[in-house]
């Protein structure tokens, strides 16, 4: 059941925006994630800086996956018809 | 036990100065000494970094710090020289909201 992961891991060098439960969005690269799907970000900017000047002095960072609300994507960057597929196969293999 | 490559992300940070914000909405910073799977973490000369919109930075020393792992919402590596550039007497802040478990 890792099926997220091996999605996750297709976007790997590519630009998210990672939502966190504490309202924080960072905008970074991906530049690894795990089966948990904690992530590390590379070229990180806080999406409002103004008024979490906490990430100031930072350039990458590792997030913890059960932190991660939402994970925002560029569209260009994700097969939608693959996915769904995959879905799918998912469910399949285990019915 | 097998190495994931996020377990090597701490081991690059480990001697390091990193900047930990937890589920509380605290800001904590010092020097990594060690960390396990879990991200649980053990933190050496640490102090907390207090931000508000109205005051200026509070630092609060805390010393040898064991950190468990879930509470831990970001580690980053701070940045020493970037850090230097900003005057912390002038920054202000809205300080983190929470992290609530188990909700979106």
């Amino acid at each position: 059941m890792s099926m997220f992961y091996y999605f996750f891991k297709t976007l790997v060098g590519k630009e998210v925006v990672v939502e966190l439960k504490n309202n924080l969005a960072i905008r970074g690269k991906l530049h690894s994630v795990d089966q948990y799907l904690n992530m590390k970000l590379d070229e990180i900017d806080v999406e409002d800086k103004v008024q979490h000047p906490h990430l100031l002095s930072v350039k990458n960072c590792f997030i913890r996956g059960s932190t991660i609300r939402y994970v925002q994507i560029p569209p260009k960057d994700v097969n939608v018809d693959l996915l769904q597929d995959a879905t799918r196969h998912e469910h399949a293999d285990k019915s | 036990h097998h190495l994931t490559p996020m377990a090597s992300t701490l081991a690059e940070w480990t001697g390091k100065t990193v900047t930990v914000i937890t589920c509380d909405g605290r800001s904590i910073i010092g020097q990594l000494r060690g960390h396990d799977q879990l991200q649980n973490l053990i933190l050496s000369n640490s102090h907390e970094r207090v931000y508000s919109i109205d005051a200026p930075v509070e630092m609060v020393p805390l010393g040898l710090y064991v950190i468990r792992g879930d509470n831990v919402v970001i580690i980053s590596e701070l940045d020493e020289d970037l850090d230097n550039k900003f005057d912390l007497t002038a920054l202000r802040g809205e300080p983190l909201q929470p992290v609530a478990q188990n909700v979106l």
